[in-house]
């Protein structure tokens, strides 16, 4: 089929739902709003599993479909096309998009059900697809950023989307500006590889970086690609401007599942894997990547344990999920942390949505300590969240241990890791289990806390259907992408993974051979630390309970310093905003009102004085006008007699 | 004759609309006759040669020959758009003020035609007399827009503006009468067509600031950096705004503001080379300023009007930052945002109009929750304020990104200082968004006895073409940019000796420089000798053409 045609249908299918509902935003009928965004979805899913069959059908070295519809912008040696291309990389991400995204617009129908705004919210849904579309589909980085700063835009409304409330709204603006400040670095890496490389198309940026590494940090790439990974710091949720997404969760929660956790926050690990080639040539950018990755996965992973509402523990798991992604970018596995991308997809849109199934079952409560043993009315939910829980924890064969034991495993090995970073992966992904356990057994185990006249009930299917797909998607994810090491035990199972993206990734120089007793200990020992801290968990949590709450107290300080997210919004406040907001003021009043302006009132005081002085002169006095001409002339004679 | 009638078209419509007996048929006639004027207008288009720098539909002839005072029009790549936008913008305003403009409804509409004459006239005028009689011109139709149908502090407001702009012009026509002296100097023949002008090579001293090209530099910059207003001249703008009716603050910031900008683009840049390059580092240093200055100020505004007037001192920062990075990026950036902040914030204020008719009150913090009571203008407000702080696809986003590329590709400082906007854009538009639109519903949203009611049809009508706009110009930016390329690669590539030449005429090759410098013994100041080009700071990374 004619592959303009298809890309066309994939990018504006979404974009003619938006339209549709957005002009009917008045509406309430949420199936009929829900039905156009899901097909629209839908139609997008259909074209680019037909974009990607073709994709397949061609040689792997030239697996490439490229469509240009104009040219956008043109100055001087600027050039930028509206073009599109399907490869390897983007292949996957339209994928995910589109069809964890049906899914996610599927469950949306029940959850969205009473809502008055559901077609202003599915108008929303839909114009989030058509620019996340933009953004894995650009062919160069300005369409990419287009895409960028799209998906934030949606994000912020629908994270505002029950804006009569003022710290929802609060929490939108908040993900934009965050988001914003990544963009402005974003902006200024996209001018500097601009200006050395003459272009902004991917592909060209990869074929002209130089084969030589770079060294220095003031040059040309190392300052580009640290630009644009500030700028993936904001997407991606990162230290230091994570800040924006447990605030996101005010948003409903199918919007958590799909951009919180699904797509948009991946965008910034997809840049930097588009880019790989680029990323690579620029060690000490590596580096920093790989330090603020691992640091973002355990700090996250530490507030996720303290956290009680369903939702925030979710959300802080993910900003822990992204830096396992971001540590594998830095460490050259490229590879891996889209593998990892693709299987966190699955879990935790999962998981967010089987949380969204627990809200809606307990009447939009959301605080942990209110539940307990749902296991026994959401017996759906119940499962497929099991069923996440062993893959986000890593547990052999769930998806979710493949991709974290190949990330661990290349932070360990790779020229570009150190022994260090794998111990940080591997403390989170035991501080992982530890939180997710307690999620596990304070939601759907033990003993119930549910309140007394609410009556928690399964959700229909339009939300269950989804939830099941995903969980097999959990289950079975990681199979196309089994480490050698376990395929050779296996029977010599292909890495479909790799050899699908090996043509777009650049490999790691002076990659040592693979000492097999070591990486079979390295996975004991993550697999090892998971299950007994997740059993410490079940221990502290369902046997028996309440010995949490000694174990904090025993903490003391400690804890409540991890319990208030380290203080870092307060410092945020205290250090920026309020003295911005204060100094603005004061440069209002001081400068503007009361010196510039005043200036100006003096400047015109000198000319009104000046004229009032002189006119005094002209008063019409004739005697004094007599006085002047005798002054006057005594003045000048003298003057010409003394010469 | 297009130019001509493009011109002066207003001014028979004026006098038309004063004459008029009725009152009642007034606002459709008006109407009618703006549209007459834009449709005028597009027909430029069939006539102009994008492909040609020179200038085009040339309308010359002698004026006043004593002094070589000439009735020259002319249109090129850096003027086509803004005339474009003058006319374009104009059955907006009158349309937009169809209700809110209730008394001495003639008198209104006739002030509003000559203002666009005149402004129409500064950007057309070839002549250095010609050109200083529109612009002021401009100014006298403003001050009883502003004095008669303003707020309450509308005197003080308008005698401020008028005052203000003036002071800057008086200094700009001393050194136009100047330059006409030199051209006498020169040639024999006194001459304030700007042709000639241009090829005057005016001798530049670099480091000492009472040289000849210096002084008259900074006497057009000032005149035209009141105008704009840049950091620290634009104390006067809030107050005006503030005090403006509706139709009025569209005036001044769609248009208005872009004769100072073009006045840079058409007088000081090309006129003054060296001296514009010597300090280019001081005006890219006053707009970075103004770029962050006005963001931080208009966050903390509590009028809505007033955070907007702010956030154009911010806008206008951009531009002068692009105009002085000489390169093609910046100066079509520069161009653009123009056209840009014209649309955007044209709307914004007649946005602002809207919701002042229904609540009479500007006040943010008496709003809150209005998304919900008045869906149709939250949509329309949300969309220009993604174009204002430049989101991608809106017309903004080009712009910025344009000015601010230029601007990294010359002084790279600069613009790690300029992206601060980037943020600071939003956050302050953000904000009051947010105050205004969410949250609980304010004491002005939810007053009982007044319902608000949405946009009506002719308001959506106003609203509608400025939207389109906004996503036209975001979209295919080129359909914009390449008009006005031939003239900005032309000028980027003859900055250091700029000519003009009319298109179609025998075209004497690059002009030679036929002025010689004033002899020291004609002229007053000693140390106008002509010495090698003092080195600059600026001279190796800004003289370069934009490939």
């Amino acid at each position: 089929m004619n592959h303009s045609l298809l890309m066309s249908i994939l990018i504006l299918s979404p974009f003619v739902g938006f339209l549709i509902n957005g002009l009917r935003y008045k509406k309430h009928n949420y199936l009929v709003a829900g039905t156009i965004a899901t097909s629209a979805v839908f139609i997008s899913f259909i074209s680019a599993v037909f974009l990607v069959v073709d994709l397949v059908g061609l040689p792997p070295d030239s697996r490439r479909i490229a469509v240009t519809f104009f040219e956008w912008i043109r100055v001087a040696n600027l050039s930028v096309d509206a073009g599109f291309v399907v490869d390897q990389i983007s292949a996957i991400m339209i994928l995910i998009i589109t069809g964890v995204g049906s899914l996610i617009h599927l469950f949306s129908v029940g959850y969205m059900h009473h809502d008055k705004g559901v077609a202003k919210y599915f108008a929303y849904l839909n114009l989030f697809i058509f620019n996340m579309l933009l953004l894995v589909l650009g062919d160069n980085l300005l369409v990419m950023f287009v895409g960028w700063e799209g998906v934030g835009l949606c994000s912020y409304l629908l994270i505002g989307f029950w804006f009569t409330d003022e710290t929802k709204a609060a929490a939108g603006m908040k993900a934009f500006v965050t988001n914003r400040v990544g963009d402005a670095a974003f902006l200024l890496g996209m001018f500097i590889l601009f200006l050395t490389f003459g272009t902004l198309n991917f592909s060209e940026l990869n074929a002209l970086v130089p084969a030589a590494a770079e060294t220095s940090w003031l040059g040309a790439i190392t300052l580009g690609t640290l630009f644009l990974f500030v700028g993936a710091t904001g997407k991606s949720a990162q230290i230091p401007l994570y800040i924006w997404l447990p605030d996101a969760m005010a948003g409903p929660t199918p919007v958590s599942a799909l951009i919180h956790a699904a797509t948009m926050v991946t965008a910034g690990v997809y840049m930097i894997v588009r880019l790989n080639p680029m990323f690579m040539m620029a060690p000490n950018t590596m580096m920093i990547i790989a330090i603020i990755g691992a640091a973002t996965a355990v700090m996250a992973a530490t507030i996720g344990m303290t956290q009680w509402d369903i939702k925030k523990v979710l959300a802080y798991s993910t900003v822990s999920q992204l830096g396992y992604m971001f540590l594998a970018c830095g460490v050259g596995a490229f590879g891996a942390a889209m593998f990892h991308l693709m299987t966190h997809a699955f879990f935790k849109a999962l998981m967010f949505l089987g949380s969204g199934s627990v809200i809606h079952a307990m009447h939009e409560e959301q605080d942990i300590r209110k539940m307990g043993a749902l296991k026994k009315y959401l017996p759906i939910t119940h499962f497929t969240f099991l069923l996440g829980w062993l893959a986000i924890i890593g547990i052999p064969p769930f998806s979710g241990f493949f991709s974290k034991d190949e990330i661990l495993w290349m932070s360990f090995h790779s020229p570009l890791g150190h022994p260090v970073l794998w111990a940080a992966g591997a403390l989170g992904a035991t501080l992982t289990a530890f939180y997710m356990t307690r999620l596990m057994c304070l939601t759907f185990w033990g003993a119930s806390r549910v309140p007394k006249g609410t009556h928690p009930h399964e959700s229909p299917i339009t939300m269950t259907i989804p939830l099941v797909v995903l969980g097999v998607l959990s289950v079975i994810g990681g199979w196309i992408g089994i480490p050698h090491i376990v395929s050779d035990f296996l029977g010599h199972l292909p890495n479909v993974w790799e050899e699908w993206l090996h043509p777009m990734i650049k490999e790691v120089p002076n990659m040592g051979p693979a000492d097999a007793s070591l990486e079979w200990a390295l996975i004991a020992t993550s697999v090892g630390l998971a299950s007994v801290s997740a059993l410490v968990a079940y221990h502290m949590y369902v046997r028996k309970p309440g010995s949490a709450s000694r174990v904090a107290d025993a903490m003391g300080p400690a804890y409540k310093i991890v319990y208030n997210k380290y203080f870092i919004d307060e410092a945020y406040f205290a250090a920026i905003i309020n003295p911005l907001v204060k100094g603005s003021r004061a440069l209002w009043y001081y400068v503007d009102v009361n010196f510039i302006d005043k200036c100006t009132y003096w400047a015109a005081d000198v000319a009104k004085g000046g004229g009032a002085l002189i006119r005094s002169l002209q008063n019409g006095n004739m005697q004094q006008y007599a006085m002047y001409i005798g002054i006057g002339l005594v003045v000048v004679l003298s003057i010409l007699l003394m010469r | 004759m297009l130019l001509s009638a493009i011109v002066f078209l207003p001014l028979l419509f004026a006098l038309i609309i004063a004459l008029w007996p009725k009152e009642t048929s007034l606002r459709h006639l008006a109407l009618g006759f703006s549209l007459i004027e834009f449709f005028l207008s597009l027909s430029v288009f069939q006539k102009f040669d994008p492909s040609s720098a020179s200038l085009q539909l040339v309308e010359k002839h002698v004026w006043i020959e004593r002094f070589g005072i000439s009735y020259f029009m002319g249109i090129d790549g850096l003027s086509l758009w803004l005339v474009l936008l003058t006319t374009f913008l104009m059955p907006i305003i009158i349309l937009a003020s169809w209700k809110s403009i209730n008394t001495r409804i003639k008198g209104f509409h006739a002030c509003l035609f000559i203002l666009q004459t005149a402004m129409l006239g500064t950007f057309l005028a070839i002549d250095a007399i010609f050109f200083y009689i529109f612009w002021e011109l401009s100014l006298v139709p403003m001050y009883f827009i502003v004095g008669i149908w303003g707020g309450s502090r509308r005197i003080y407001a308008t005698v401020k503006f008028f005052i203000y702009t003036m002071a800057g012009s008086m200094l700009m026509l001393v050194a136009m009468i100047y330059m006409m002296y030199l051209t006498q100097e020169a040639t024999g023949q006194m001459s304030s067509n700007l042709l000639d002008f241009y090829k005057l090579k005016i001798p530049f001293i670099g480091g000492q600031f009472f040289s000849l090209q210096t002084l008259l530099f900074f006497a057009f910059a000032l005149a035209f950096s009141i105008k704009i207003p840049l950091f620290p001249l634009h104390t006067w703008l809030p107050d005006a705004h503030v005090e403006a009716p509706t139709p009025g603050s569209v005036v001044l910031a769609g248009v208005m503001l872009k004769m100072g900008t073009y006045g840079f683009l058409r007088w000081v840049i090309p006129l003054f080379p060296e001296a514009s390059e010597y300090w280019a580092w001081l005006f890219m240093l006053i707009g970075v300023v103004g770029i962050v200055y006005g963001a931080l100020v208009a966050m903390v505004q509590p009028d809505v009007k007033k955070l907007v007037a702010y956030s154009s001192v911010s806008h206008m920062g951009y531009i002068i930052l692009g105009l002085f990075s000489f390169n093609v990026f910046g100066l079509q950036g520069g161009l653009y945002q123009m056209l840009n902040h014209g649309v955007s914030t044209g709307a914004l204020f007649i946005l602002i109009g809207m919701i002042y008719e229904r609540t009479h009150s500007r006040e943010i913090s008496k709003y809150g929750g209005l998304a919900g009571v008045l869906p149709l203008f939250t949509i329309f407000f949300f969309i220009v304020t993604l174009s204002s702080i430049a989101v991608p696809m809106t017309n903004g986003f080009v712009g910025e990104f344009l000015i601010l590329l230029g601007t990294f590709k010359v002084m790279p400082v600069f613009a790690y200082v300029a992206v601060l906007g980037v943020i600071l854009g939003a956050v302050y538009m953000l904000w009051m968004f947010k105050r205004v639109f969410f949250g609980e519903p304010g004491p002005l949203v939810k007053d009982d006895h007044h319902p608000l009611h949405d946009l009506n049809f002719r308001e959506v009508t106003v609203l509608v073409p400025l939207v389109v706009m906004i996503f036209w110009m975001g979209l295919f930016p080129n359909q914009f940019l390449d008009w006005s390329k031939a003239s900005v690669d032309h000028l980027v590539q003859n900055r250091s000796a700029y000519n003009l030449t009319i298109y179609g005429a025998s075209a004497t090759p690059a002009a030679p420089l036929v002025a010689e410098p004033p002899t020291p013994t004609a002229e007053p100041t000693t140390e106008s000798t002509p010495m090698p080009e003092a080195p600059s700071p600026t001279t190796d990374t800004t003289a370069e053409p934009g490939e």
